[in-house]
């Protein structure tokens, strides 16, 4: 295959009718470029991205929207739709179903002119400016990596590979159902563990949520049965007092929480897992296992913090060690948590970044942006953590503003909140 | 040669949506755009949160000092408008106040296909 052949093979060189069409945004036609403007060939150049999660189809967006029309945009994802990590802990809680948080790309493909592939990035080259793909390569001027995150099972001593039924559910998907059917038929009594790994992971208040859901859905179906969270951590990494409001409240008999509870060994066949302090058997075993950067940039090399996650330059996003390659999202170093507001903010500073790049321009010294994260305890009751966010040159990274904090308590009305959240980042980054 | 003519079309780009955006700078519209999680693209809600787009400026700011200082409660606002400087709300605020009202897009949902 020649180096561009999937350039050739896609409707690259969009008819003036496409892009008049394709920079038709949010209502706004510009009729007021010359006409050099319209020309078929994009003058700001043409960015890859590679993975259309949050990170990665936001980035798309905003760069088509941003540069009028005029950088072309390629994406990169191999599954055939969008699924919301948030809310699939709703799904193991039975509040939600897995066709409630699965969308079409369709829309988002159309609205802004995005050309699409659907495969996988097997590697890149650095050098030559091309990702390498099943069916042949194709060239960059800048390349997004929005990979999201690689599970690292080599940590887990008695499991070095994934396990059939011992789900991870930390990317929402068939692992979600697998856990909720597995609940569904575990006998009243029964109990469930979940391990947390160390070190940063994407979602910190995740699997407290998640646990919480497991807790609803055993105190309405299964009063008898347990969950038991297994924290290698030393304490509850995120909203600590508010999900202990749950644990010592509503789910007091249910949940069990056990801290600096690494595993020394998980036996999968009987699901038992040994810690320093005893010996836990499971009936239904959720494994979230260590996390680090997703697999194309550590193929592509660019994970140099502790081998996990990649560093960047937080007013560009690009890679320290490589300047025209971004990276957006979970894969990041940053000190932050790894949320899906969190990656749309990223994205959006990296999008108008790129633009001033490929313009001469210098880009915005000082971004700021704001995160808020909800998780639920029920069906109806969720609570907050909410920051806004500033570089700081002195840093060199993005520190928490004064003022930023959490719920007093979990609250119907929060709930509503967080419902109209997932709504509201689900229509940025879909539509 | 390529970087004169992105620089002209840049420039031609700037003078546009200067016309359209009197104070709109890309600091601004970033910042604004990290606002859309929970108040909808372009500040236009789907619901369950209060849409930005063509607010009152003098009410947004209003209602951001508000929270800020305190004379106004809110449930999730002031951990964000605390955070902001004046000069940032009030950049905000004439930002949102000259985003069109639109017609939320209905949200793409697809049953789920069972592929990942
Ligand atoms: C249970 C759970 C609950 C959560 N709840 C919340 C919440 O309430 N609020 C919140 O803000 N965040 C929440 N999160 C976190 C949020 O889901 C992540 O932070 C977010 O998805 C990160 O976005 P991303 O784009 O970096 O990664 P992803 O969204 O994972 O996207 C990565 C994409 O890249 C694609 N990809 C990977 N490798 C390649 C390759 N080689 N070639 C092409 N494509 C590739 C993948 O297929 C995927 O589509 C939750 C996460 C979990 C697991």
């Amino acid at each position: 295959m020649q180096p561009d052949s999937i350039l050739t093979t896609h409707p690259v060189s969009a008819t003036r009718r496409q892009f008049v069409r394709s920079v038709i945004y949010g209502g706004l036609a510009f009729y007021g470029l010359p006409a050099f403007a319209r020309a078929s060939k994009p003058p700001l150049g043409h960015v890859v991205i590679v993975g259309a999660g949050f990170a990665g189809l936001t980035a798309a967006k905003y760069l088509r929207a941003w540069s009028m029309g005029n950088l072309k945009v390629t994406i990169i994802e191999p599954n055939p739709q969008f699924i919301s990590c948030p809310q699939s802990n709703l799904v193991l809680g039975g509040s939600r179903t897995l066709d409630q948080l699965s969308f079409a790309y369709d829309l988002s493909r159309k609205q802004h002119g995005l050309h699409w592939i659907q495969d996988s990035v097997t590697s890149v080259d650095l050098v030559n400016k091309q990702v390498q793909l099943a069916r042949g390569n194709l060239s960059y001027d800048r390349l997004i990596l929005a990979p999201g995150v690689d599970f690292n099972y080599s940590k887990i001593p008695g499991m070095s590979a994934p396990v059939a039924d011992i789900p991870h559910a930390w990317k929402a998907g068939k692992q979600t159902l697998q856990l909720r059917q597995q609940l569904e038929s575990m006998p009243d009594g029964g109990v469930f563990v979940m391990t947390i790994p160390t070190g940063a992971y994407r979602c910190p208040p995740g699997p407290y949520e998640r646990a919480c859901q497991v807790a609803h859905y055993f105190k309405q179906h299964k009063p008898r049965s347990k969950v038991i969270i297994l924290d290698a951590n030393a304490d509850i990494t995120s909203k600590k007092g508010l999900f202990l409001q749950s644990f010592n409240g509503a789910y007091q008999g249910i949940i069990e929480y056990h801290n600096n509870s690494e595993i020394l060994r998980l036996d999968a066949a009987s699901k038992t897992i040994k810690t320093d302090f005893e010996t836990v058997k499971a009936d239904v075993l959720n494994v979230i296992p260590p996390q680090l950067a997703g697999k194309v940039a550590q193929v592509a090399g660019l994970n140099n913090v502790d081998g996990r996650w990649c560093e960047v330059d937080f007013v560009t996003y690009a890679s320290s060690l490589q300047a025209d390659v971004h990276i957006i999202g979970d894969s990041i170093s940053a000190g932050l948590p790894k949320s899906a507001h969190m990656a749309t903010s990223q994205a959006k500073v990296c999008a108008a970044a790129i633009i001033d790049l490929q313009t001469g321009n210098a880009p915005n010294p000082l971004p700021v942006f704001a995160n808020t994260c909800y998780s639920f305890v029920d069906n109806q009751q969720a609570m907050h953590v909410a920051n806004v966010y500033r570089y700081d040159p002195a840093k060199k990274s993005m520190v928490s503003a004064e003022g930023g904090g959490v719920s007093a308590k979990a609250s119907v009305q929060e709930g509503e909140y967080a419902q109209a959240w997932a709504e509201n980042i689900w229509a940025d980054t879909l539509t | 040669m390529k970087q004169i003519y992105a620089r002209i079309l840049w420039a031609c780009i700037a003078i546009w949506s200067l016309s359209t955006h009197a104070e709109d700078s890309s600091a601004t519209h970033t910042l604004a755009a990290s606002c859309a999680a929970c108040h909808g693209p372009n500040g236009n809600s789907l619901g369950g949160t209060p849409t930005l787009a063509a607010l009152n400026q003098a009410y947004f700011v209003q209602r951001m000092q508000g929270f800020k200082d305190g004379s106004v409660t809110s449930t999730v606002m002031h951990h964000h408008a605390k955070g902001l400087t004046t000069e940032e709300i009030t950049a905000l605020a004439s930002y949102f106040a000259q985003q069109p009202r639109q017609t939320a897009h209905a949200l793409p949902h697809q049953s789920f296909l069972g592929a990942q």
